[in-house]
């Protein structure tokens, strides 16, 4: 599920299983789990031409992504290939609710 | 319903059922006050604090109501903790807008964003960002967001009431909430119904004199009823009610909790009916013994046209997963009829509901019902699933269904992807279904009773000139059952209901003394059905 891109850019691609899509819960998990890293987290829709704050919950929020939409994650700096994994992790898990 | 002598009455919506007889108090939603903007850096200043404060407060809230609350409110504090959106009103007030009005335009941008969204979830949500909105105005303005002072046992009635402002109120004495807008999908109806609050929403208006009078205020959660300043003869009806209702409560929260249901030494299985996947986050669906109809129409609603296989495998793999070992009858498309979808029902039908619909449509579309069929066919490896198909007239349409299935199955097959053929079943709505019940090679039937009492009655039940025709409890509707109950019984074959007759307590003796021994009902039905049962079972009426 992780591909290593030139340089220092991480990417990652994971469907959103939550029942009810992007909203408020998961939302803020997100949100929280990406203020945890250093790096510049990117996130959006599959097909969506604009990238997205991960660390932004209006953001997300603003995103939409429903039930079944793919979310594409891409990061760089120092930390961002665990940051890839950790947000793929999150959302593969369906955002329970102890994030450690 | 509104009268003189009587004291004045208002009708609404139920949000949480409950009762309460307390003080009335109107809680005024716009909060006034000026504020003199200072200098721009005064201004960042001000508003920075104002952050701060606000975040402070709701934190201390949500410790202190904890669980869903406290989640409610993560929301507004992770929004506080939003850089690019704090930034971006910085920003504006360094174009020289005011703190407020700066904070203000961007909230409410916010709000409108929200409340133009088609999901009745996102909509809901456009209330948190107004709570968040006039709680850092208020502090803005001096205010340091007052704490409402409502006396105890008090009937609030609002315009619309925040989160955090339900939060600060004391419901420890009881009371209740009336909004004259509001939603029973807002997180205060949420929060309302985990206290066992009583809410009414989308009252509209209340008449000035009501507003200023009312000492006293009856609110009946149950029958979504406001009233001021009410007669001896209202408050006895409704201290009637209310003793019947806490009476009921009590024990159908027992009830629903015991394992199963059993009338005459019979179990009887009681399932729950969903719209969509959100429905199962209803807290009494946990106990029902399996799902026994999914409508699946809602895949149809979501924008960017009909789904795609992958879209419909989530929504079902969600539900099976939910569901666990029980078991979940997912109904194929029932479009067409009073349920039109541009690019897949006909237009221009003189009759729509005799028309092509249900079933019919779908093997008229073949294209369009193999995508659902890959879907559920990959589902059905997930958990116990069971297809049914709605509108089904002839054995004829049951087996083409099948072998566009099988068809469907074989291929995912040779292209190694999981998938099986899950039991086929039809609903009986239809009454040339019902009476020739026999030709059909079902492995079960699910008995539609709305369509079906509307064809037999020749009744189109969205006209609302017919009600008193609309029975039903009609002979004729309740033989069809019967035979089709008979039916089952005798080839082994489990048949149930999953019309608005399972759901109501008045028609549970019929349908049981038809022979149905499985009835899937919405899950906020499900305690009182289960009590009904339980009743009839120990001799007792209705109640």
């Amino acid at each position: 599920m992780l591909d290593k891109a030139d340089g220092q850019i991480f990417t990652g691609n994971v469907r959103l299983v939550h029942a009810v899509g992007m909203h408020a819960r998961p939302a803020v998990k997100l949100t929280k789990l990406a203020k945890k890293f250093q790096a510049q987290i990117s996130v959006r829709v599959a097909g969506a031409t604009d990238w997205i704050n991960a660390k932004s919950v209006a953001k997300i929020m603003a995103m939409r992504a429903a039930h079944g939409s793919t979310i594409e994650i891409k990061a760089s700096g120092s930390d961002a290939e665990a940051a890839v994994a950790a947000l793929v992790n999150l959302i593969t898990t369906d955002f329970p609710d102890e994030v450690s | 319903m509104q009268g003189g002598a009587t004291g004045l009455a208002f009708r609404g919506r139920t949000a949480s059922i409950g009762f309460a007889h307390g003080p009335f108090v109107r809680v005024n939603a716009g909060a006034s006050g000026e504020r003199v903007a200072g200098s721009l850096v005064e201004e960042a200043l001000a508003l920075r604090s104002a952050i701060d404060v606000a975040s402070g407060q709701i934190a201390e809230l949500a410790a202190i109501a904890g669980g869903e609350a406290a989640q409610i409110l993560e929301f507004q504090v992770a929004l506080l903790d939003d850089e690019d959106f704090i930034e971006a009103i910085f920003a504006s007030i360094g174009e020289g807008s005011p703190a407020d009005v700066a904070w203000r335009s961007a909230l409410d941008e916010q709000i409108a964003d929200y409340n133009s969204a088609e999901d009745e979830y996102l909509k809901a949500r456009s209330s948190d960002l107004a709570d968040l909105r006039d709680r850092v105005v208020a502090i803005l303005r001096g205010g340091e967001g007052q704490v409402l002072k409502i006396p105890s046992g008090a009937v609030v009635c609002a315009d619309d009431l925040p989160p955090s402002r339900f939060l600060e109120i004391d419901w420890s004495g009881g009371g209740g909430l009336a909004l004259l807008r509001g939603s029973p999908t807002s997180h205060v109806a949420m929060l309302a119904r985990a206290r066992g609050i009583p809410m009414v929403v989308q009252i509209g208006t209340i008449t000035e004199v009501a507003a200023e009078v009312g000492p006293m205020a009856l609110l009946d959660g149950e029958g979504a009823t406001l009233e001021l300043d009410p007669s001896a003869e209202q408050l006895r009806l409704f201290e009637k009610r209310r003793e019947t209702h806490r009476k009921s409560r009590a024990s159908a929260r027992a009830i629903l909790q015991r394992p199963t249901a059993s009338w005459r030494g019979e179990r009887i299985k009681l399932f729950i009916n969903i719209q969509r996947v959100e429905d199962l986050e209803h807290a009494d669906a946990q106990y029902a013994d399996g799902i026994g109809l999914m409508r699946t129409e809602f895949l149809l609603a979501e924008r960017g046209g009909l789904p795609d296989e992958e879209t419909q495998f989530q929504a079902y793999d969600a539900v099976l997963r939910w569901a666990d070992r029980r078991p979940v009858t997912i109904r194929t498309f029932d479009a067409g009829g009073d349920k039109p979808v541009p690019g897949f029902t006909q237009d221009g039908e003189a009759n729509p509901f005799l028309g092509v619909r249900g079933l019919r449509l779908c093997l008229a579309r073949p294209e369009i019902f193999a995508i659902q069929l890959r879907a559920l066919a990959r589902a059905a490896v997930r958990g116990n699933l069971k297809v049914m198909f709605p509108m089904v007239t002839s054995a004829d349409e049951l087996e083409a269904g099948r072998k566009l299935f099988a068809d469907v199955v074989q291929r995912l097959q040779a292209d190694g992807i999981a998938a099986m053929l899950p039991e086929l079943g039809i609903m009986v709505e239809v009454p040339a279904a019902a009476l020739a019940v026999t030709s059909f090679r079902a492995a079960f039937f699910s008995i539609g009773s709305n369509d079906l009492a509307q064809y037999v009655l020749a009744c189109d039940r969205s006209n609302g000139a017919l009600a008193p025709l609309m029975d039903p409890l009609h002979p004729a509707v309740l033989e069809l059952i019967a035979r089709t109950a008979e039916h089952g019984r005798r080839a082994g074959i489990s048949v149930s209901l999953c019309g608005d007759m399972a759901s109501d307590p008045r028609c549970l003796p019929a349908l049981l003394n038809c022979g149905l021994r499985e009835l899937s009902v919405n899950s906020s039905a499900l305690a009182q059905i289960k009590q009904t049962i339980d009743r009839l079972s120990s001799g007792g009426g209705l109640g």
